[in-house]
């Protein structure tokens, strides 16, 4: 089958075609204004590259970072807030707490709804559900009149408790809809059904505040590939990793941000499955962060934690939270334009604000002044002038030198130890908080930055192999067209372990698996599905939950997978301490066989290299010849020694000394490094 | 490329100290450690000179667990640690400055040589004695008393320890629990720590140490030589337990220092608010290194050049064995005295005044508080008043400085409680006007589920003397405990709130900067607009 992803970021817009194991790529500008533009030439132009016929495309599958954006630049509607009386701040008192200890000029986000149209109406529920006052509909009428003058565009709901008790909210909700035709709305105990007011509130906010343009853009788009003449389904790219439908999209556009990253990370579950790489991290590296993943048994970190638009230095708890299902990843503020300075102590900081685009890094020659990692990666003699984006863009050496000057001695190898050793403590960081550790695993490594960087990364984390796969540019576009159909489904229903209520627990899944199938059928209506139960658990008296894989629905199993993931996480367990859950989430997905490992192919001897070229090498602060290959002139087999480069349009792949690379049958370049 | 491999190895360095307190949080039980990362972790060179320290949630356990590491070593010299050796102590003037703090320091072991210390501390769920009250009036009512004292010996756990701990303790399992993390964070660091070394190739940490020790010294020194130089003095009055409690500072810019002398604050209360001069010199360094160096790392060259002294017995340097259960009512309340002398050498770089101490509701009912009725429960939960107007910014509402918690979900408060929480929401008019006005205030109201009796144990400031302003900027509102038939409770110590009662706390508002009629009138609109002015201060310029 003819299939097209389709990736709009906020510089490029990516376009993977495949069929039958063949791909063709291109990349296009993003359009801003009408994003549907850059989607729509870009199909036309990849079909008459790959010379196919619109009505030949049996699947298009799009992801688009147009909802995070607009929660970035604050450019969604005109939304309001509908919630328990006495409860209006919520949003704006968030977690009462300072990100960044010693800074006092902090600030915290602006709420995205200001305090006037955030409304509060007299209803209460309980924690265990009971009605402790009924909802005021007649209030709850005239807080709509008002949003009717005020010319708003969307409402969340949010009443403390929904989760457990909706009545209150789908009535509200029914009221709004009578009151206000043609106003968006998102309920909490829909959009986000789980205990913590605020970072409910928050999702809900966030999914109402971008509905409307989400809406009017996939309309746009649907009928624009209709008479361009597409009859295939679209589907959508979610930050679950999993791909859903149009009006699910509609519905619950919050779920689509971070689809770029997830379309990642599903790219290197598959390039883990193609190498039989049980222990992985994903690396992707571009222009302004660094993204990293852990894989274990080719299984992705899973979340229901994310944060929009981190305002401040990608420091959590700056950003707008939303719990939607997430890959876990941790994302840092180091990418090739990230700017390096020295501190009040002289000690070298890259990051994270980063020299974009425009100007972009000095060596570009657009006006840049101020060295990034990129010059450093030119100014060590990594990259080609002549040959960086394809040669779209001449690279000039002297600027590069004279940005650096200004960190004094040996600039470019210290911006690149510290950019690589920031990225190191990252990973190290995340990876304990997930009781896992970085060693012996192997880095996958794509987006343009991060083949320059793995083989020092790799090294710093413990680890001795890196894959650097095919098209490692347009990683994430690949990724799409690798990702199941899916859905997950939450609920929070408080319980002890102790006092497990089984049949209301079947209940439960029950009614979410009707929910999450009834998604799921609307893109897959045949195909066999995978269900996957969790439960968020912890120790009474603790704070945070630990997901506990669910099997069998009784007080003893769930004891035992508590206790078998809290020692995977934390290395003991506390024997006499009773459990309780909290929240339940079931994922329905399409069965999506991973490929199998590839049988090494026979070597053959690589060819004589393109080029000689001086490469420095921080880690050694030696300075010798390096190989330079093209990458499209190694085949399956072929293998070398480093010092070498190997360069494509999208990338340099750096093979220090000591290291060898092979290219192996899927044309993929495996590093091997010794420690 | 020396230079840089120093620079690597200390990134390293913090990161390992990160690693360790994640960790920490991760595991532990207590609300305070959990959602406000109240827990500190670091590793000392083997004279117990601290080279790297987690950002962790509050500041209070800046130096004071920095100073603990002398004192374990003292009573148990480098020479005399054997791997698989753990040292435990609670000791308030060894530790941190309560009860509540257990710490734990480890030696770490490299290629079979001992190369540093690893020490970390968490704020316990409970340690018997009255439990989170101030109404203690010695530390012996406080609960347990931990000497410095083994714990582990060559990896064989002192049993009779563990029994005497849980005997004392209300929570057993989970105080337990806190002791095992506590060492299995020293672990992760002595891990991290050695594969760190074996990948650079080092033997010890001198070379390292001393870089790291020098570089921050020096750029401390030349922030506190780019300040004026001279002595001046803060003073604020703030409520006290059962008196009004003056505290004074004379700050006194010497060269490579900063000395903070608190000669002529308040003697020692009889109640559980005072605090040990350990406590003092944590919140102390913190204030002065959030105006001078906020972004040094945190180790011994920097804390060296903060000089706190105090005089014996007074309420800053309470002595044995007063009652020091709520010291951070005093300890958070020391920036903004410092603050007050700092304003006047550097006009324009420090907040007003704010609300400062936490009006943290921890609630309760059960046998012997509010007698039989109900069920029994204990619950705190974390919130703020407003923090001070910053020179070109309005203060934070709702948000703690200089403790850096963060709040518990009222949601998660009424599942584990028999609360209902029917309202929390901004105090309008509660933030000193200014022309940039101070942070807001909250409101909260709480009454019993099922309508029996419970009690507060209250620690709350603010409530007579409220956050002064800065430059002409107003105060902001005081801070008021009541129930809401209109009786006015105390805002310190354990009060019950009468069956079917409700609960109405009016936490304090941050103090303004600069004279209101300066504010910007698009400023004064939006507030205005937004409810949380009832009067538009445009008026006010109108007279």
């Amino acid at each position: 089958m003819l299939r097209l992803a389709v990736d709009i970021g906020g510089t490029f817009t990516d376009l993977v075609l495949e069929e039958d194991g063949q791909s063709w790529s291109t990349k296009l500008l993003t359009t801003p204004a009408a994003p549907e533009q850059a989607v729509l030439e870009g199909t036309r132009r990849i079909l008459a590259l790959a010379e196919r016929q619109p009505a030949q495309l049996g699947l298009v599958v799009h992801g688009t970072t147009l909802a995070t954006n607009a929660l970035i630049e604050r450019k969604g509607a005109r939304t309001a807030l509908v919630t328990t009386e006495g409860f209006r701040d919520s949003i704006e008192i968030a977690w009462e707490h300072r990100f960044e200890q010693y800074d006092i000029h902090m600030e915290r986000p602006e709420p995205l709804v200001p305090r006037p149209w955030r409304r509060g109406v007299p209803e209460r529920i309980a924690a265990d559900g009971a009605v402790l006052k009924p909802l005021d509909e007649a209030a709850l009428r005239a807080v709509a009149a008002d949003f009717r003058r005020d010319g708003i565009e969307a409402v969340a709901v949010c009443f403390l408790h929904s989760f457990t008790h909706e009545a209150h909210e789908r009535r509200a909700g029914e009221i709004l809809a009578e009151e206000l035709p043609g106003v968006a709305l998102s309920l909490s105990c829909e959009v986000a059904p789980e205990i913590r007011e605020y970072e409910r509130a928050s999702t809900t906010i966030a999914n109402a505040y971008v509905q409307p343009l989400m809406a009017g853009y996939l309309g746009r788009l649907e009928s624009g590939l209709r008479e361009a003449g597409i009859a295939a389904p679209l589907l959508l790219m979610m930050s679950s990793g999993g791909v859903t439908t149009v009006e699910t999209a509609r519905r619950y556009p919050v779920r689509l941000v971070e689809s770029g990253p997830a379309g990642g990370a599903i790219l290197a579950q598959a390039v883990a499955a193609e190498c039989g790489l049980d222990r992985a991290v994903a690396f992707d590296m571009g222009g302004t962060t660094a993204k990293l993943t852990l894989l274990d048994g080719l299984e992705l970190q899973r979340s229901r934690q994310f944060e929009v638009a981190r305002a401040y230095r990608f420091v959590q708890g700056s950003g707008i939270p939303v719990r939607i299902p997430v890959i876990e990843l941790v994302e840092i503020g180091a990418g090739g334009g990230s700017i390096a300075r020295r501190d009040a102590l002289g000690r070298i900081q890259v990051g994270p604000d980063s020299a974009g685009s425009v100007p972009g890094p000095a060596c570009y020659g657009n006006g840049g002044t101020e060295p990034t990692v990129t010059d450093a990666d030119a100014a060590l003699g990594r990259l080609d002038p002549a040959r960086f984006a394809g040669g779209s863009i001449p690279l000039h050496l002297d600027r590069a030198a004279a940005a650096l000057a200004g960190l004094g001695e040996d600039a470019a190898a210290g911006v690149a130890e510290i950019v690589d050793e920031t990225m190191a403590s990252a990973a190290r960081v995340h990876a304990v908080e997930n009781g896992k550790d970085t060693a012996e695993r192997t880095l996958i490594a794509f987006g343009g930055a991060a083949p320059l960087h793995a083989a020092r990364l790799a090294r710093k984390l413990g680890m001795a192999r890196v894959v650097v796969p095919v098209g490692a540019g347009v990683g994430s576009a690949h990724g799409f067209l690798r990702a199941p159909i899916a859905y997950e489904v939450v609920r929070t229903r408080h319980m002890r372990l102790d006092a497990l209520d089984a049949g209301v627990l079947e209940a439960l899944f029950a009614a979410m698996r009707a929910e999450a199938e009834a998604v799921v059928r609307l893109g897959a209506p045949g195909e066999a599905l995978v269900e996957t139960r969790t439960g968020f658990m912890r120790y009474r008296g603790q704070g945070h939950e630990i997901a506990v894989p669910i099997t069998t629905l009784d007080a003893a199993a769930l004891r035992a997978g508590f206790d078998a993931a809290y020692a995977a996480l934390f290395g003991r367990t506390i024997p006499r301490l009773e459990v309780e859950a909290l929240t339940w989430t079931l994922a329905l997905a399409t069965s999506r066989p991973l490929p199998s490992p590839a049988a090494e192919p026979p070597s053959r001897p690589a060819p004589a290299p393109a080029a000689w070229r001086m490469v420095l090498d921080p880690a050694t602060g030696l300075r010798e010849e390096a190989a330079l290959h093209e990458r499209a002139a190694l085949a399956p087999g072929m293998a070398l020694e480093g010092p070498a480069l190997v360069v494509e349009d999208a990338t340099t792949t750096v093979v220090p000394r000591g290291a060898t690379v092979h290219v192996n049958a899927l044309g993929q370049l495996v590093l091997e490094i010794a420690s | 490329m020396r230079d840089i491999r120093l620079q690597v190895m200390w990134n390293r360095l913090l990161s390992v100290v990160e690693e360790q307190a994640r960790a920490l949080v991760r595991t532990a039980f207590s609300t305070s450690a959990r959602e406000a990362g109240d827990i500190s972790a670091g590793v000392f060179d083997l004279e117990g000179r601290m080279l790297a320290q987690a950002v962790t949630g509050t500041p209070g356990h800046v130096n004071s667990m920095a100073r603990s590491v002398v004192h374990f070593l003292h009573e148990f010299p480098a020479d005399t640690m054997r791997p698989g050796d753990h040292f435990i102590t609670n000791d308030p003037w060894k530790g941190t400055g309560h009860l509540y703090d257990i710490v734990i320091t480890s030696p770490a072991f490299h290629d079979g040589k001992l190369v540093a210390l690893f020490s970390c501390t968490t704020h316990v769920v409970d340690i018997g004695g009255l439990g989170q009250s101030p109404d203690g009036r010695q530390v012996y009512h406080e609960g347990l008393f931990i000497p410095l004292l083994p714990l582990v010996r060559g990896g064989v756990w002192d049993e009779s320890l563990l029994r005497m701990v849980r005997a004392n303790v209300r929570e057993a399992v989970q105080v337990e629990g806190d002791i095992h993390a506590l060492v299995a964070c020293n672990l992760i660091g002595e891990r991290r720590l050695s594969a760190m070394m074996a990948e650079h190739g080092i033997a010890d940490l001198d070379e390292l140490g001393t870089h790291i020790i020098e570089r921050s010294q020096a750029g401390m020194e030349a922030a506190i030589r780019a300040l004026p130089q001279g002595s001046w003095d803060g003073h604020m009055r703030i409520d006290g337990y059962d008196a009004p409690i003056d505290l004074r500072a004379r700050v006194t810019i010497a060269g490579d220092h900063v000395a903070v002398d608190y000669a002529g604050t308040s003697g020692a209360s009889a109640y559980g608010i005072n605090c040990p001069i350990c406590y003092t010199e944590a919140y102390t360094a913190f204030g002065v290194k959030c105006i001078a160096a906020p972004t040094i790392p945190n180790n011994a060259g920097t804390l060296d050049a903060v000089r706190v002294t105090a005089p014996e017995g007074s309420i800053v340097n309470a002595l044995h064995p007063a009652a020091v259960n709520a010291r951070s009512t005093i300890g958070h309340m020391l920036p903004d005295v410092v603050y007050g002398a700092l304003h006047q050498c550097i006009p324009g770089r420090v907040p007003a005044e704010g609300t400062s101490n936490l009006w943290n509701l921890k609630l309760g009912a059960g046998h012997g508080i509010t007698g039989p009725t109900g069920q029994p429960f204990m619950v705190t939960t974390f919130h703020s008043g407003g923090a001070g107007a910053r020179p070109r910014q309005d203060g934070l509402s709702a948000t703690p400085f200089p403790s850096g918690v963060r709040n518990v979900p009222v949601e998660i408060t009424e599942t584990v409680a028999p609360v209902v929480v029917w309202t929390k929401e901004l105090r309008p008019d509660s933030g000193g006007a200014g022309r940039q006005r101070g942070g807001l205030g909250q409101v909260m109201e709480v009454e019993h589920r099922h309508g029996a009796p419970f009690g507060i144990f209250a620690t709350f400031e603010r409530v007579h003397y409220p956050a002064r302003g800065r430059e002409g900027g107003q105060p902001g509102a005081a801070g008021r405990l009541s129930l809401a038939d209109g009786t006015v409770l105390k805002g310190k110590g354990f009060q019950v709130i009468p069956a079917g009662g409700r609960l109405v706390v009016e936490m304090p508002g941050g103090g303004g900067y600069g004279p209101p009629e300066e504010r910007n009138p698009a400023a004064a609109a939006r507030d205005a607009e937004a409810g949380l002015v009832a009067k538009p201060l445009m008026q006010l310029s109108d007279k």
